[in-house]
């Protein structure tokens, strides 16, 4: 669309306020580091990288740091992940290869459902079914026969890292089951033919085709879900159980970042604790931004490959 | 001998096709749980009361959420009036202009933000608008969702507008209309419908979204016509009333969700017929 010199003033007018609106966008997003840097600039002078690793958070003698919170994020984004990764990639399998045609649509759709309901109601059912469950059925058992092993370790309230991750895995297993598909979808269907004509049976064209083409798209999946999980707030809120330590027992309660900003944000004491809660703020933010940014290089990355057909 | 392992690679491949079914059922079989305990608790407090009472103290009967349900529509039109031009307009910019530096600085931006936790928006909103006002407001709870709903429909809004093939808009310019009139009569409305559908889904996340709203909305008991004051919202209710140590409450709190998730449901449903039809 070339564009004839002395162009239309009222073009012009359109380009400039569209590109005034862009640019807003722009200002908001820098706007919302400036105001988190910003924020917890006395936090960051006060304990600096300390903060990283101390374990201690007292809002009594003003000493923070974020090391239980740190753990308990990524214990339970990592427990949600170890379950939603295998599940996902399975269902992603049946849809796009074993389901009969009538059936793809509407469990794909179902699926898909999962991602519309909203974060405080996994958290309400988490409280008042899920839990309850993973109490009786399995945390009480595991302890009994098991709870010489760490992780399984005693005392069982309910509220833990496992429900935490159980809860989590169901969030995020609408994410990676979808771009799993899209990964699974660019494999080219002369590859699969070609297996299939050698006489190998489904699961064999399967395993060699993903084992070559999909590997990468599907750690890419599983990072997208990753970057959801870490930032994820009220379900992990009402159900880990908000005890600020870094416990090995997965049937213990721990905290997670978003968890503790949810919880004490409105109550900070002081200057000092506001601060730190916002420099949590500002760590998860950039954790979940390098999770995304990773997420997306490997995804565009695979999106290159495919399309040179290889 | 041939034979044998003939079966056995028969049997691995039905054995597979069994567990990935398994997978299948896994994943979904947790919504199913969830929509009928969500019909069966919320079920039994839906009452008439509960969608035209303002809520009561602990320990007296009935009670509703409507000042929850008429604060959560307040939110979110107060939201997407400024957020939709706002996004629109740069999904436009960014798809009919967007070739430099900027605009790849922008679609990073929003790409950032969409991927930001909505949680660290209420620091946002608490920072930005609370602390000056030294008070919660609507203000301040719509701020932390737009900067939720912005980022999700700019990029929808660009996608949209470049499955538009470009021989439409040539054959519009070529025809002799300007370049702004043939991008809004033309281009635009052609892909209206899938940004709608976009603009329809980012709404139904916004209103089922909880963690901005903690510290910038703050909820309310009471009713609350002014903007500039602490409002109650629907999922801010349903959170409070299930952390709460009351057995009425968490009825409260059940039904509360039903009626969320009914909202909800209601525009996801409507986008999605919005789209089909275009097909």
């Amino acid at each position: 669309m070339a564009r004839k010199t002395g162009e239309n003033i009222k073009d012009l007018l359109f380009e400039r306020t569209t590109g005034g609106f862009a640019f807003l966008v722009l200002f908001l997003a820098v706007l919302l580091f400036a105001v988190l840097l910003r924020e917890s600039l006395p936090a960051l002078r006060k304990f600096g990288a300390a903060f990283l690793v101390t374990g201690t958070w007292d809002p009594v003698l003003e000493k923070f740091g974020a090391l239980p919170f740190i753990y308990g994020t990524v214990i339970s984004s990592f427990l949600a992940i170890l379950i939603a990764l295998p599940l996902s990639v399975g269902a992603a399998i049946f849809i796009n290869e074993f389901a009969p045609p009538w059936m793809k649509t509407p469990v794909s759709f179902l699926a898909e459902l999962l991602a519309a309901i909203p974060s405080v109601i996994y958290g309400l059912w988490g409280i008042f079914v899920l839990v309850p469950v993973l109490r009786d059925v399995l945390m009480k058992p595991a302890t009994k026969y098991l709870g010489w092993i760490p992780l399984f370790k005693g005392p069982v309230y309910g509220p833990s890292m496992l429900a935490a991750g159980v809860l989590l895995s169901i969030m995020i297993i609408p994410f990676i089951l979808s771009v799993s598909r899209e990964v699974l979808a660019t494999v080219p269907q002369r590859q699969k033919e070609a297996v299939l004509s050698l006489g190998g049976t489904r699961w064999e064209m399967l395993r060699i085709v993903i084992g070559q083409h999909c590997i990468p798209g599907i750690f890419g999946a599983t990072i997208l879900g990753l970057g959801r999980a870490l930032g994820e707030t009220m379900a992990v809120t009402m159900v880990i159980g908000n005890r600020p330590e870094a416990l090995l027992s997965l049937f213990q309660p721990g905290y997670s970042m978003a968890a503790v900003i949810a919880n004490e944000f409105t109550e900070a004491v002081g200057d000092v604790h506001l601060s730190s809660l916002v420099l949590i703020g500002l760590i998860l933010f950039t954790m979940t931004l390098a999770v995304n940014l990773a997420a997306k290089w490997i995804l565009t990355k695979m999106v290159a490959r495919a399309s040179r057909g290889i | 001998m041939k034979g044998a392992v003939a079966f056995r690679r028969k049997a691995a491949d039905r054995v597979m096709k069994w567990v990935f079914t398994l997978c299948a059922f896994l994943v979904i079989l947790p919504l199913f749980l969830i929509f009928f305990d969500l019909v069966i608790k919320g079920g039994k407090e839906l009452k008439l009361t509960l969608l035209i009472d303002l809520p009561h103290p602990v320990g007296e009967p009935g009670g509703g959420i409507a000042n929850g349900i008429v604060g959560t529509v307040a939110i979110t039109l107060l939201t997407m009036l400024w957020s939709v031009p706002t996004a629109v307009l740069c999904g436009i910019y960014l798809a009919e202009y967007g070739k430099g530096k900027f605009a790849s600085a922008v679609r990073f931006a929003a790409d950032t933000m969409s991927g930001v936790p909505s949680i660290i928006m209420g620091i946002f909103g608490y920072i930005l608008l609370v602390l000056p006002m030294k008070r919660f407001s609507a203000w301040a709870g719509a701020a932390a969702l737009s900067m939720i709903f912005i980022p999700v429909v700019v990029r929808t809004t660009e996608e949209m507008l470049r499955t538009v093939p470009t021989t439409v808009r040539e054959a519009a310019l070529a025809l002799g209309i300007e370049r702004w009139k043939a991008t809004l009569r033309i281009t635009v409305r052609t892909a209206w419908p899938g940004i709608l559908t976009g603009i329809l889904l980012a709404m139904a996340r916004i209103i089922g979204e909880t963690a901005p709203l903690l510290f910038t909305a703050l909820g309310n008991q009471f009713w609350q016509t002014r903007l500039d004051q602490p409002i109650a919202a629907v999922p801010l209710q349903v959170f409070t009333y299930a952390i709460s140590p009351y057995e009425d409450w968490h009825d409260k709190a059940w039904a509360g969700a039903l009626v969320l998730i009914t909202m909800v449901l209601m525009i996801n449903i409507a986008a999605r017929v919005l789209t089909r039809d275009k097909r």
